[in-house]
């Protein structure tokens, strides 16, 4: 296989890769799990203790 | 038995010393603009000419205090949104006393003259190992802190400082494959590449890129993702964005690099790859920017009275312009003008005092009142202070700079109708004098806002007391 042919299926893939991150990540079966993943920085209080 | 408390000790010393890199790295950037305006000022000692200078200056912005400033956030966010202490206490102790004496060795050497020649990479190979060490150590400390989470999920900052951390360890070792002359009865301190010509050129700016795209950006963007939250008291506008920012700009840095290289004698193709590349990232840094400052939509008041938010969205601001900037100047027609010119630092210094040291300035207004066990800084009328300066600053910086550089590479292409060039080198140097006074004067400013930042820590940190009890949470919800 000549790099040429390589290239384009490295391009392909790494494509279909990202389709499906994009997919995954705006389905909406996910929806609500990104939304409270979103909330974690204020799961704790740092507000220093007195 | 297992902790109870989070490791505030090595986020407090890399915090501090973020403040104190900062000042010394930008004196020397200020002293070196003053330089171009009176070659004579250092009075020819050579330790401080202009050439041994400005790698000092690079390495100690970006290296001491762009790189405390991330080892204190990434030790702190991935604990705190672990949920756990971190992993390997002593490696990360190391981490912080091996940095130091990287910066401390970088700055005795650079000065001497020693020096690989690559742009931010300069330093020597026993120094090139110590960084390797001390990075390994930080991976290890981060993953092993990651691996070990009490949450379910790992949160978006997280993903951005593991790319971060890892390129980095790549992007290290390959450009900095080099042989020393020692093996052949030479210098300790001196090597040569294992590449050669155009390919080292190449590895250079594929590593040169990179450390902007991984280090100054991504490794920051990491930063702004917990901080803007944090301080405007909302989640980030969505977070399902921010999931397609972190592929997606991973996806396409890594290629830009050869925008670096255009008109040389770099294969067309790879040139062309590159400005292809650079076009393409404007999508994933605009759509970062704008998640981040919608993250504020309903809170657009708290930026009227709140300066640490003020910082952070006029970084985001500059994040914006300067990934506008970028892809534009690495179009092949718009770098046959700007290359080589003042352009090319007015919008380095955009993204570098703009983006990076101004979402950095404010994490630190954030995080250091926290590690001292207050719940503000000593003064906010300081931080008010600071951020006009800075911003009046940056805003003087990039404008004398953009109009210098246009200026330069339209009179370094004039020609005669025979073909003679129309003007000199040194009429053009000319030209540039009042521009390199703003610059200078821009410069100035940033720094006493720095001082002044300096102030308030420290008035901080004496009425504060160092905390080293900060609970993690017992209860943890999935």
């Amino acid at each position: 296989m000549d790099s040429g042919t390589l290239s384009g299926i490295a391009t392909v893939v790494c494509l279909a890769t990202f389709i499906g991150i994009v997919w995954w990540a705006y389905s909406k079966d996910n929806r609500q799990r990104f939304e409270e993943d979103g909330k974690l920085p204020f799961a704790d209080d740092d507000v220093p203790a007195k | 038995m297992e902790a109870t408390t989070y490791n505030y000790k090595v986020v407090r010393q890399f915090a501090i010393m973020t403040v104190v890199w900062g000042i010394v790295g930008m004196l020397v950037g200020v002293i070196l603009a003053a330089l171009l305006i009176w070659p004579e000022l250092t009075y020819g000692i050579e330790w401080l000419s202009y050439g041994r200078l400005r790698p000092l200056h690079t390495n100690a912005v970006i290296f001491a205090f762009g790189g405390s400033g991330l080892f204190a956030v990434s030790y702190y966010i991935v604990q705190r949104t672990c949920q756990v202490r971190l992993w390997a206490e002593g490696l990360a102790a190391f981490t912080f006393w091996g940095w130091m004496a990287v910066i401390v060795l970088a700055a005795v050497t650079l000065p001497m003259g020693f020096t690989s020649s690559k742009e931010y990479a300069e330093l020597e190979w026993p120094i090139d190992i110590l960084i390797t060490l001390v990075w390994v150590a930080y991976a290890l400390v981060f993953f092993g802190t990651i691996a070990k989470r009490k949450t379910k999920h790992i949160y978006v900052s997280n993903w951005f400082f593991g790319a971060y951390i890892l390129t980095i360890a790549i992007l290290h070792i390959v450009n900095n494959m080099e042989i020393p002359i020692a093996f052949f009865g030479g210098s300790m301190l001196k090597s040569y590449s294992a590449y050669a010509g155009v390919q080292d050129a190449m590895v250079q700016w594929w590593y040169g890129h990179n450390a902007v795209g991984f280090f100054l950006t991504t490794a920051f963007l990491g930063m702004m993702y917990y901080f803007i939250p944090k301080q405007a008291g909302r989640p980030i506008y969505s977070y399902r964005l921010s999931v397609v920012h972190f592929w997606s700009l991973n996806f396409i840095y890594m290629w830009a690099g050869p925008h670096h290289l255009q008109y040389t004698a770099l294969p067309d193709w790879a040139q062309s790859l590159g400005m292809v590349f650079s076009l393409m990232l404007l999508a994933p840094s605009w759509g970062g920017m704008m998640n981040g400052i919608m993250t504020l939509s309903g809170a657009w008041h708290k930026l009227r009275t709140d300066p640490i938010l003020k910082f952070l969205v006029t970084a985001l601001s500059f994040y914006g312009m300067s990934t506008f900037e970028g892809p534009m100047m690495a179009i092949k027609t718009v770098n046959a003008l700007s290359h080589y010119t003042e352009w090319t630092v007015g919008h380095v210094h955009s993204g570098a005092l703009g983006w990076v040291a101004m979402i950095t300035i404010g994490s630190m207004y954030y995080l250091i009142p926290r590690l001292f066990g207050r719940e503000s800084m000593f003064s906010t009328k300081l931080i008010e202070w600071h951020f006009w300066l800075s911003t009046i600053g940056v805003v003087l910086y990039i404008a004398s700079m953009w109009i210098a550089g246009v200026a330069q590479g339209l009179m370094w292409r004039a020609s005669n109708a025979d073909g003679t060039l129309t003007y000199s080198f040194a009429q053009v140097l000319n030209t540039m004098y009042p521009f390199y006074g703003i610059r200078l004067l821009g410069g100035t400013l940033f720094l006493s806002g720095m001082l002044m930042m300096a102030y308030n820590v420290w008035r901080t940190v004496r009425i504060g007391r160092v905390v080293n009890d900060a609970a993690i949470p017992q209860a943890v919800h999935a």
